[in-house]
């Protein structure tokens, strides 16, 4: 189900359903897209609660404006509220990296960290993009680093009600409010990966062109003991592209590192 | 009405790799500028204004980056020499695109010195700047108009505080002591311009009491005009037609074909202009969110916001000159042809004080520039300031 959440005067839009282990996923730029299938996949096993980010869906933006780590203390605030105890915190793209920023500054309420192909740190030198520029590429250009199978995100926008693309139009300005400059990322966040003290997974997309494999390896780097697993067909949206083997994966880890 | 003549002094030896390219900006690579024919132009181009003082026409420079359609790149490095060249036009800077420059601040510095320097004669334009400047200046369009509002505020500040120093701790610009060298010489400041194509920005400019000029579409300008009108009304004021300026690409001519082929050559500025690459056209939070839900609508196609006078989209890119003249783009022919179009379009939208003369677009040469410049001065301009005069009042004289 759908609820909306007063957090100390920010009202936050959520799903929340399923039981069992609390899971806290984290949507990526593209948006949460609820009714697509992983989060019923997460809900056959999990309490998931997802909410959308500050600035898409329903969710309006803190004080007009904000930041990632705005973000981060939002979902810390929201956990605390929820009052979650050992409960898994997973972030895709630009929620990996909100998830990664709330994790350097408190592993408290939460067990396990699944990172999916993150943004959010800097790995190589100056003049060296890690994280491919977006918002310079024609949309099929971009499909094509994004997806395995750019196919499987062919939305004719044309065909959407009117209020559903008021609400992409909105995540695609909030996506841009968070992550401008430094293009996706933080540039001291690398510096700091090693306080995160919970079993860490990351998962990644084979043919992720927007963040490749190696900069997985980066963060891999990072933090102490975290494992990185490649998703083969999948791109910057393996939960999306192959929820079944995202799940598998996910499962797992959660499962047999308690 | 006054008349500002601008030219973007563009660099047209590029625009055919341009158009290949289908980008003229951003990502068109430098290699294509010869900086030996780019010192030819930049020089004619300089002559060019500065012979609009010896005919008696206004003078406005604008600024882009990273692009083969404007050579400037900073107005005040263009109008400091123009200021120096000139003794009597007035000096349009239109404008400074403050959301995107980091440093307030110095904006209010440079244009401070401008107005001592050039006698009090600077009109200063604080613009929001295309959506393709975003890119080279990596900018963020999210927040942009905060930013701008932010950045306006404190530019204003700075010029009219005279016990300064004053601290600014904003959201975007922070300063502990903001007390500029040298103030202005129009007090309280030059008068303020502001651009853009919507109502929005015709009543923001109307709260402001700030002149708003909008370009190249008589369509968009009627409604915006009209909402500024209302907006001061509503505030207690009649706005005159001294709050509104018009840019248009104007080729006049001893007879009709010549100005009409002089018109045209112009004119491939405005179709050869919006030849960007794609995400550069639209960066999120650029556009209004309504305005996004339409072009999502459409496809992706952008729908741009010229129009004719029947309200049809018309494409500058592919336009003929007739169609041009249809949404008031162009301006074209006889000396008495120019002045009926303007006439017309005046009295269409509810009259405007400033036409701003875009009298230079590329592949109009010198000789050519020279005549357009001078045929319209004669010919054009004394009729054209009686229409609309200028409300008296007191100016700085320059000495």
């Amino acid at each position: 189900m759908t609820r909306t959440i007063d957090l100390a005067g920010t009202m936050l839009e959520l799903v929340d359903r399923g039981d069992g282990r609390p899971l806290l996923f984290l949507h990526a730029g593209e948006g949460l897209a609820p009714e697509r299938p992983w989060l019923e996949y997460l809900s056959r096993s999990h309490r998931v609660i997802a909410p959308w980010h500050p600035g898409y869906g329903n969710s309006p933006l803190i004080d007009g404006s904000g930041s990632v780590d705005d973000l981060a203390y939002l979902y810390l605030d929201l956990a605390a509220e929820l009052e979650l105890e050992n409960a898994v915190l997973v972030g895709a793209c630009l929620g990996g990296w909100v998830a990664a920023e709330m994790m350097v500054r408190s592993t408290a309420r939460f067990s396990h960290l699944v990172l999916v192909d993150p943004l959010g740190i800097k790995v190589r030198g100056r003049d060296e993009r890690d994280i491919a520029d977006m918002h310079a590429l024609p949309r099929a250009e971009y499909l094509r680093l994004a997806w395995a199978d750019p196919a499987r995100d062919a939305v004719d926008f044309t065909q959407l009600p009117e209020s559903e693309l008021a609400a992409i139009a909105r995540g695609r300005e909030a996506f841009a409010l968070y992550g401008w400059k430094p293009y996706m990322h933080n540039p001291r966040l690398k510096r700091w990966l090693h306080r995160i003290d919970r079993p860490t997974l990351l998962l990644w997309g084979a043919e992720d062109g927007i963040v490749t494999p190696a900069y997985g390896e980066g963060w891999r780097q990072a933090i102490p003991g975290a494992r990185l697993e490649i998703i083969p067909h999948a791109g910057h949206f393996p939960h999306w592209e192959q929820p079944e083997a995202f799940l598998e994966r996910l499962s797992a880890f959660v499962g047999t590192s308690e | 009405m006054r008349v500002w003549y601008f030219s973007e002094m563009a660099y047209h030896p590029a625009w055919e790799e341009g158009l290949k390219r289908g980008s003229l900006r951003v990502v068109l690579p430098n290699s294509n500028y010869d900086p030996q024919i780019g010192h030819r132009l930049l020089n004619r181009y300089l002559d060019e204004f500065a012979l609009c003082d010896e005919v008696g026409l206004d003078i406005m420079v604008n600024e882009h980056h990273s692009t083969a359609t404007c050579l400037t790149i900073s107005v005040p490095m263009a109008l400091a020499i123009i200021a120096r060249e000139t003794k009597q036009s007035r000096l349009l800077s239109l404008g400074t695109p403050i959301a995107n420059r980091p440093d307030p601040v110095r904006v209010a510095e440079e244009m401070a010195w401008l107005d001592v320097l050039s006698g009090g004669r600077l009109e200063m334009g604080l613009v929001k700047g295309a959506a393709y400047e975003i890119a080279p200046a990596n900018s963020n369009p999210a927040n942009l108009m905060r930013r701008y509002w932010e950045a306006h505020d404190l530019i204003l500040k700075a010029m009219s505080t005279t016990d300064g120093p004053f601290s600014w701790e904003g959201e975007f610009f922070h300063y502990r002591n903001v007390n500029i060298w040298p103030r202005p010489l129009q007090q309280p400041t030059p008068p303020v311009w502001m651009t853009g194509v919507s109502v929005d920005t015709g009543r923001m400019a109307a709260e402001r009491g700030h002149v708003v000029g909008t370009l190249l579409s008589g369509h968009v300008a009627g409604p915006l005009f009209a909402a500024y009108r209302q907006r001061a009304q509503e505030l207690g004021w009649t706005a005159g037609p001294d709050r509104f300026a018009y840019a248009a690409v104007i080729g006049v001519g001893a007879t009709r074909e010549e100005g009409r082929r002089r018109a045209n050559l112009a004119a491939d500025y405005v179709r050869t202009s919006p030849v960007v690459l794609e995400p550069f056209t639209n960066p999120p939070g650029y556009n209004s969110i309504g305005a996004n839900v339409a072009m999502l609508k459409a496809g992706g196609k952008r729908t741009g916001f010229v129009r004719d006078r029947h309200g049809n989209a018309v494409d500058h890119t592919t336009a003929n000159l007739d169609q041009l003249m249809e949404s008031a783009t162009c301006f074209a022919g006889t000396p008495d042809d120019v002045y009926n179009q303007i006439k017309e379009l005046n009295d269409r939208v509810g009259g405007f004080g400033h036409l701003l003369f875009f009298g230079q677009g590329g592949f109009l040469d010198h000789q050519d520039t020279v005549a357009n410049i001078t045929l319209f001065a004669k010919e054009v301009l004394p009729r054209l300031r009686e229409l609309n005069p200028e409300p008296t009042k007191v100016r700085v004289a320059a000495e």
